[in-house]
This record gives structure tokens, sequence and C-alpha cells, in this order.
């Protein structure tokens, strides 16, 4: 009887499973679920221009809600994400040296995901913050 | 005597496998879903920053501000291009999950009849709203 084949934390032939490749994989997909739906959500609200200002007004006043805002951020970091993601994963198709960079670009588009987000999120949620803790 | 050039026998046509596609619908989805993402970094990031952050973000938005931007040609146009690469791009990201997941032959063909169906909903009503906006609405 042969023996076992020695085991491995490391999955045979592939660096693949369980490290930045994958999980970056994960995270577009999911973040692409969230934006399909919200898109669907989206343009059905907007399509509410068509039946009357009111209407389309009320809709928007939602948004502006800070429970809602909160949400808008999280919207954003998830299409920022997706781009970014997006750019690196062309980047692995045709640039000659992607697939070999891939750890590393995934690490970059993080740090510029970080520093969009942070100034960014300031000035999504300044409004809100400013109205339920500020001193006026 | 100079000897016949050789020639090689003729080969026999390559058999057709009958299960796999004819077309290259796969391959023009994977090259589309590269193209269209470039096009809607720009055009949704561009949408983001504008709507959500740039002058007070979502809070200055109402039909006044909606009615102000689609009297310009150039945010139609956007707006349109944005929509149907959108759409376009997102169908065929949830096609290929409910492809990737979806075990059961019918499940699977139901799953995407359901967003085919829903997708070509949104896609004609957002269409529609563009072209038919009217500012005096009341």
């Amino acid at each position: 009887m042969p023996s076992a084949a020695p085991t491995s934390r490391r999955p045979a032939g592939t660096l693949y499973r369980g490290r930045e490749g994958m999980w970056s994989w994960v995270a577009h997909r999911v973040t692409g679920v969230l934006i399909f739906f919200f898109l669907f959500v989206h343009v059905l609200d907007t399509a509410l221009v068509r039946v009357s200002p009111e209407a389309y007004n009320a809709v928007i006043e939602a948004y502006k809600n800070p429970v809602m805002n909160v949400m808008e951020v999280g919207l954003v970091g998830a299409v920022l994400y997706h781009a970014l993601n997006g750019l690196r994963v062309i980047a692995v198709d045709f640039w000659e040296r992607g697939p070999r960079l891939q750890k590393q670009m995934l690490w970059a588009i993080l740090a510029i995901w970080l520093v969009v987000m942070v100034p960014g999120t300031y000035f999504m949620v300044a409004r809100t913050v400013a109205d339920l803790f500020g001193s006026n | 005597m100079t000897a016949a050039p050789l020639i090689d026998a003729p080969r026999s046509p390559r058999k057709r496998n009958r299960t796999r596609s004819r077309t290259n619908f796969e391959l023009y989805a994977w090259m589309f879903m590269r193209l269209s993402g470039l096009l809607l970094v720009v055009l949704v990031l561009g949408h983001l920053f504008i709507m959500n952050i740039l002058d007070g973000g979502v809070h200055r938005l109402g039909f006044a501000f909606v009615a102000g931007r689609w009297a310009s040609p150039f945010w139609q146009v956007w707006d349109l291009s944005m929509l149907w690469l959108a759409q376009l791009h997102g169908t065929n990201g949830m096609r290929v999950i409910i492809n990737d997941y979806a075990q059961r032959d019918g499940t699977r063909f139901w799953l995407k009849m359901l967003l085919y169906t829903a997708s070509t909903l949104v896609l004609l009503t957002g269409t529609l709203v563009i072209f038919t906006f009217d500012p005096n609405i009341s």
C-alpha cells in the first residue's frame, strides 16, 4: 500500500486558494452583486422624475437620512474597490508582468482605496455629523 | 526520373463537438467586461464624485438638480452610456455567478430568465426616462 502523500497546508500546484488572489476575487463578486442590486433600485428611484417632482424629491430625501448616509459610504467603497480591482484584473490579463505582480498590485489598490476613502468619507458624512451633533 | 513532390494526404475535417457552442459568445462577453469596465471606471467614479462628494454631495440633489443636468446633451449622453454599460456589465456578471453556483439545469435556466427579464425592464425604463424627461412636468 503506497504511503499517503505528504500533507501540506498549501494546495498542490497553486498558491491561489485562500490567498490574496482568492480573497480579492471573492470581494470582487460580493461588491459586484451589491452594486448590481443598487443599480436596479437607483434606476427605478430616478425614474420617479417622470412621475412628479414631489415623488422624486420624496425618495431623494430618504437618501439624505443618516442611516442611508452610512450605506452611501459603503456603496462608494464597494464601487471604488470593484473599479480598482477591475483595473488590476485587466493588468493581470493583458500586462506581461501582471500575473507575477498580482499580489503587489492588490496591496497597491487597497492603499489607493484607503487614500481616496478617508477624505471621501469625510465629505460624505460631514453634513450628517454636523446635523446630528452640531451645536447650532 | 525525378521524384514526385511529397504531398500530405488530405486530413478529415475536425469533428464538431455537439455539446460545445458554435459561437465565441463567452470570449466576447469576457472582452466586453474588460472594455465596459474601463469606460465605467471613468463614468461611474465621475458620477459618484459629482453626486456624492462634490459641493455638499447628496444634500443638494433633487428634481431641480436633475432638470439642470439633463438640460445638457453632454450629461444625457453620459448617463445613457453609463446606464447601458453598467446594466449590461452587471447582467453579464450575474449570469456568470448564476452559472457558477446554480447546480440544477432548471434552476439555472429560470434564474437567468428572471435576470434577463428584470434587466430588460430596468434598461428600457431608464432609457425611456432619459429620452422623455420633461423639466416642466407638474
